[in-house]
C-alpha cells in the first residue's frame, strides 16, 4: 500500500530534519555502495555484464506476450495453476479466493514488493485473514505497523535500540537486549512455529523462466524457502514483466542482482521452483499458484518511450546511489518503490497528477543510470517525465498536469528574448546597469542558497575587451 | 479471470516492441583447473562462515563422526539408500560413535513437529558445486526431500570434487538442467543469514545455523 504524494515535500522536509534517520541512511548507503564497488571495480567487466543483463531483459520484453503464454503452458503442464490479474483489486481477490478455497484464516509471507504494491496485507486483514510477514526486516516492520523504506533492506531506517525496545515490548518474557543474535533467535523461534503450523505460504518471484516453467527466488534468510516448502499451498505473486526466455538467461541476471543489491557474489539461497510436490515426494506444497499481476505494466509496455523501465530487476542499486534518497529516506516518497526507479515507475503507474511532484526528487546527477545493471537510463527517463509533466502532449497519464501558466510564460519570454540577439543585448545592458536594484531574493530558490553577485560586465564584454587588448 | 488474461495479452500484443541491441556477448567461463576451482570454492564458502572439510570417501564416516561429536549432535537425518549411508552404517557396526540416524521415510505432514523440534542435523548429497560463488547445487528428491537442507539447524552436504564447476552457467549447460527441471532445485551458499537489524550480520535466521561441506577429493586426479 502506498500513501498519496500530496505531502511529498512536507514528508521530505520532515525527514531532512531527522538527524538520526539521515545518519541511518547515510551509513547504510555508503556501506552498500562500497560493497557493490568491490565487485565492479573493473569498469570494463561491469560494462560487459550489464550489457549482457540489459540484452537478456530487452530480448524477453521484445517477446513478452508470447513468453507469458509459453510460461503459462509450461507451468500448467508442470502442475502449477496460473492466474492473471489486471489490477490490484483482481490480484487481491484471486489470492483471497485461493485462501478461502482452503478454508484458511492465516497465511505466512516471504518478502514481496508486488504484494506491497497491491496492498495485499491490508486487504486480507480486513477480510479476517491473518497475515504474518517472515522476512526479519518485514517482520519487524509488521510489529511496528510500518512500511518498508527500501526494497531490499526494508527496515534500514530502524536502529538496533529501536528494535530491542520493540522486542522487549512484544515479548515481555525475554529480557531487553540489543544483541542482534539474541533478537534474531527470538524471531526465529516465533516464526518457526508459524512456518510449521500455517497452511498457506505467499511469496514474490525474482525471475520466471518461460522455457522450463520455473519460478526463481533470491534470498539469504531461508524464510522464502520456508514459505514455499513447508505449507500445503504456495501462492506466488509477481509482475508480468519478470519473465525471461530461457534458463541460461538466469545466471547473468542472478550475478548482477546480488552484486548490485548487497554486494554479495550470491545470496545464501537461490530457490528454483518448477512444480508442486510430485508423486512419491515427501514434502513441498501440494498446490502451487502463480498470480501474474499487470497493474499498469501493460500500459508502460505500450509506451515506447518508457518501455525499458520494465527491464528492472529490483536490485535497488539506483536507490542506494541516489543522493536525494540518501537524504530524505524511503518513506518520503510515499510509493512502494522509492528512489529513482520509483520516481519513474510511480508516475507511469498512477499518473502525473498524483505522482508528478516526485519528479523533483532527483538532481539528475546520473548516478542511478551509471549503476543500473540492466542499463535503464533512469535520469533520462526522469527528465523526460518532467517534460511530460509540464507540456500537455505525449502519452503519459495526466501529461501536462504540472503545467503552470506563469512558468510557461516565463520560458516563452525567455526563449523569445534568446532568439533575438539585439533585444537580448539591450536587456542585458539594462540589467547590468541596474544590477544593484535587481531583487536580492528569489524564493524558494534563495531560501537555502546565497544569491550570486552579478558582475559588472557581461561575459561578452569581457571577451571582447580581452581580445581587443591582445591585438 | 480468463478475461483478465485476454485483456492483458491483447494490450501487450497491440504494443510496439523494440529490441534494442547491446554490445555484450555472454561471458565465457573462466578456465580454472581443479586445484583453482577447489581453492576458490573453499575461500568463498569460508567467507560466509560455512565450514569445508577436505576428506576422502574412505574417511568420510570417521571425519563426520568426530565433527558431529564436537557439536553434540544427537540425531542425524539422512537418506538410507545413499552410498554414504552404507558407510555410516558400516562405521556404526565397526563401533564408531555416531548419532541416531533418522530417515525421511514418511510425508512431512506426519512428523512436522518432530522434524522441526527433534532433528539436530541432516546429511544430503549434492549435484555439484560452483567455484566462482562458493555454492552447492541440490536437487531435492523423494529420498532427500527439500526440507532436509532447510529445517534442521545443521546441514551437512557431501560434495565430490570432480563435480566442481567454474560457474553456475557452466553447470547448467553441462548438466543440461533445462532438459528436465526437478520440482525444486537449489543453490546453497552458506548458512542462513540476515543483515536486517542495523546491517549486523546474524546467522541462522530461519534456515540452518551451520553448514558443513564434506569435500571429497578426487583420488584419480591426485594419482595422476
Amino acid at each position: 500500500m502506498v500513501t498519496k504524494t500530496v505531502d511529498f515535500s512536507a514528508r521530505a522536509v520532515e525527514a531532512l530534519h531527522n538527524a538520526r534517520l539521515r545518519g541511518s541512511f547515510r551509513d547504510a548507503m555508503d556501506d552498500l555502495i562500497r560493497k557493490r564497488l568491490d565487485h565492479f571495480r573493473d569498469e570494463t567487466l561491469f560494462r560487459e555484464l550489464s550489457g549482457e543483463g540489459a540484452a537478456i531483459r530487452a530480448r524477453a520484453l521484445s517477446r513478452l506476450p508470447e513468453l507469458l503464454e509459453q510460461l503459462e503452458r509450461k507451468l500448467v503442464s508442470n502442475g502449477i495453476t496460473v492466474h492473471w490479474a489486471e489490477d490490484a483489486a483482481q490480484a487481491n481477490e484471486t489470492v483471497l479466493k485461493i485462501i478461502r478455497a482452503h478454508d484458511s484464516r492465516r497465511v505466512i509471507k516471504g518478502k514481496s514488493m508486488v504484494t506491497e504494491e497491491i496492498g495485499l496485507n491490508d486487504f486480507l486483514e480486513t477480510r479476517n485473514v491473518e497475515v504474518l510477514e517472515s522476512d526479519l526486516g518485514e517482520y519487524i516492520l509488521q510489529l511496528l505497523d510500518e512500511r518498508p523504506s527500501h526494497i531490499v533492506m526494508p527496515a534500514i531506517h530502524k536502529t538496533k535500540a529501536q528494535i530491542a525496545e520493540l522486542f522487549a515490548r512484544k515479548f515481555p518474557e525475554i529480557p531487553y537486549t540489543e544483541d542482534v543474535d539474541t533478537l534474531t533467535a527470538t524471531a526465529r523461534r516465533v516464526l518457526r512455529d508459524a512456518f510449521r503450523s500455517t497452511r498457506i505460504g505467499i511469496s514474490g518471484v525474482n525471475f520466471m523462466v518461460a522455457e522450463t516453467g520455473t519460478l526463481c527466488l533470491v534470498e539469504n534468510e531461508g524464510n522464502g524457502r520456508m514459505c514455499t516448502t513447508i505449507p500445503d499451498v504456495h501462492i506466488a505473486v509477481t509482475g508480468i514483466e519478470k519473465v525471461v526466455e530461457k534458463l541460461a538467461d538466469v545466471p547473468p541476471l542472478l550475478a548482477l542482482l546480488t552484486r548490485s543489491a548487497t554486494g554479495q557474489p550470491i545470496t545464501t539461497y537461490f530457490n528454483m521452483i518448477s512444480s508442486p510436490r510430485r508423486e512419491g515426494e515427501k514434502d513441498g506444497p501440494k498446490e502451487v499458484h502463480l498470480v501474474l499481476v499487470d497493474n499498469g505494466r501493460s500500459d508502460i509496455f505500450a509506451n515506447p518511450d518508457f518501455q525499458e523501465t520494465l527491464r528492472c530487476i529490483r536490485c535497488g542499486a539506483c536507490i542506494n546511489h541516489c543522493p536525494v534518497y540518501t537524504r530524505i529516506g524511503g518513506h518520503s516518497y510515499g510509493t512502494t518503490y522509492p528512489g529513482p526507479i520509483g520516481t519513474v515507475f510511480a508516475p507511469l503507474q498512477d499518473g502525473l497528477k498524483e505522482r508528478g511532484e516526485l519528479l523533483s526528487a532527483s538532481t539528475l546527477c546520473n548516478a542511478c543510470t551509471e549503476v543500473c545493471p540492466v542499463r535503464i537510463p533512469l535520469a533520462g527517463l526522469i527528465n523526460r517525465l518532467r517534460a511530460e509533466y509540464a507540456a500537455p502532449r505525449g502519452n503519459v497519464k495526466d501529461a501536462g498536469s504540472g503545467r503552470s501558466w506563469k512558468e510557461a510564460m516565463a520560458w516563452k519570454l525567455w526563449s523569445a528574448v534568446y532568439a533575438r540577439p539585439r533585444l537580448y543585448q539591450r536587456l542585458l545592458n539594462w540589467g547590468l546597469k541596474h544590477r544593484d536594484r535587481l531583487p536580492r531574493e528569489l524564493a524558494p530558490w534563495s531560501d537555502s542558497r546565497a544569491m550570486p553577485v552579478i558582475a559588472e560586465k557581461s561575459l561578452h564584454q569581457l571577451v571582447r575587451e580581452k581580445s581587443e587588448a591582445d591585438q | 479471470m480468463s478475461t483478465a488474461r485476454e485483456n492483458i495479452l491483447a494490450r501487450l500484443r497491440a504494443a510496439e516492441t523494440q529490441a534494442p541491441t547491446f554490445d555484450a556477448e555472454p561471458q565465457p567461463p573462466p578456465e580454472w583447473g581443479m586445484r583453482e576451482k577447489r581453492l576458490r570454492f573453499i575461500e568463498r564458502m569460508e567467507a560466509v562462515r560455512a565450514e569445508v572439510i577436505e576428506t576422502s570417501a574412505d574417511d568420510l564416516a570417521t571425519v563426520l563422526a568426530s565433527w558431529l561429536a564436537s557439536r553434540e549432535v544427537r540425531s542425524l537425518l539422512h537418506d538410507p539408500g545413499s552410498r554414504w549411508a552404507e558407510m555410516l552404517h558400516q562405521a556404526i557396526a565397526d563401533g564408531a560413535e555416531l548419532p541416531e540416524l533418522i530417515a525421511f521415510n514418511r510425508e512431512i505432514e506426519l512428523w512436522k513437529r518432530s522434524l522441526f523440534d527433534n532433528v539436530d542435523a541432516a546429511l544430503t548429497t549434492t549435484l555439484g558445486g560452483i567455484a566462482e560463488t562458493g555454492s552447492l547445487m541440490l536437487w531435492p528428491s523423494a529420498d532427500e526431500p527439500r526440507s532436509m537442507s532447510l529445517v534442521p539447524p545443521i546441514h551437512i552436504a557431501v560434495l565430490e570434487e570432480k563435480q566442481l564447476y567454474a560457474t553456475f552457467a557452466e553447470a547448467l549447460e553441462q548438466q543440461q538442467w533445462a532438459e528436465a527441471m526437478p520440482s525444486n532445485a537449489l543453490l546453497i551458499s552458506g548458512p542462513s543469514k540476515s543483515a536486517d537489524i542495523e546491517r549486523t550480520l546474524a546467522y541462522g535466521v530461519h534456515g540452518p545455523k551451520e553448514l558443513l561441506v564434506l569435500l571429497l577429493r578426487d583420488e584419480d586426479e591426485e594419482a595422476s
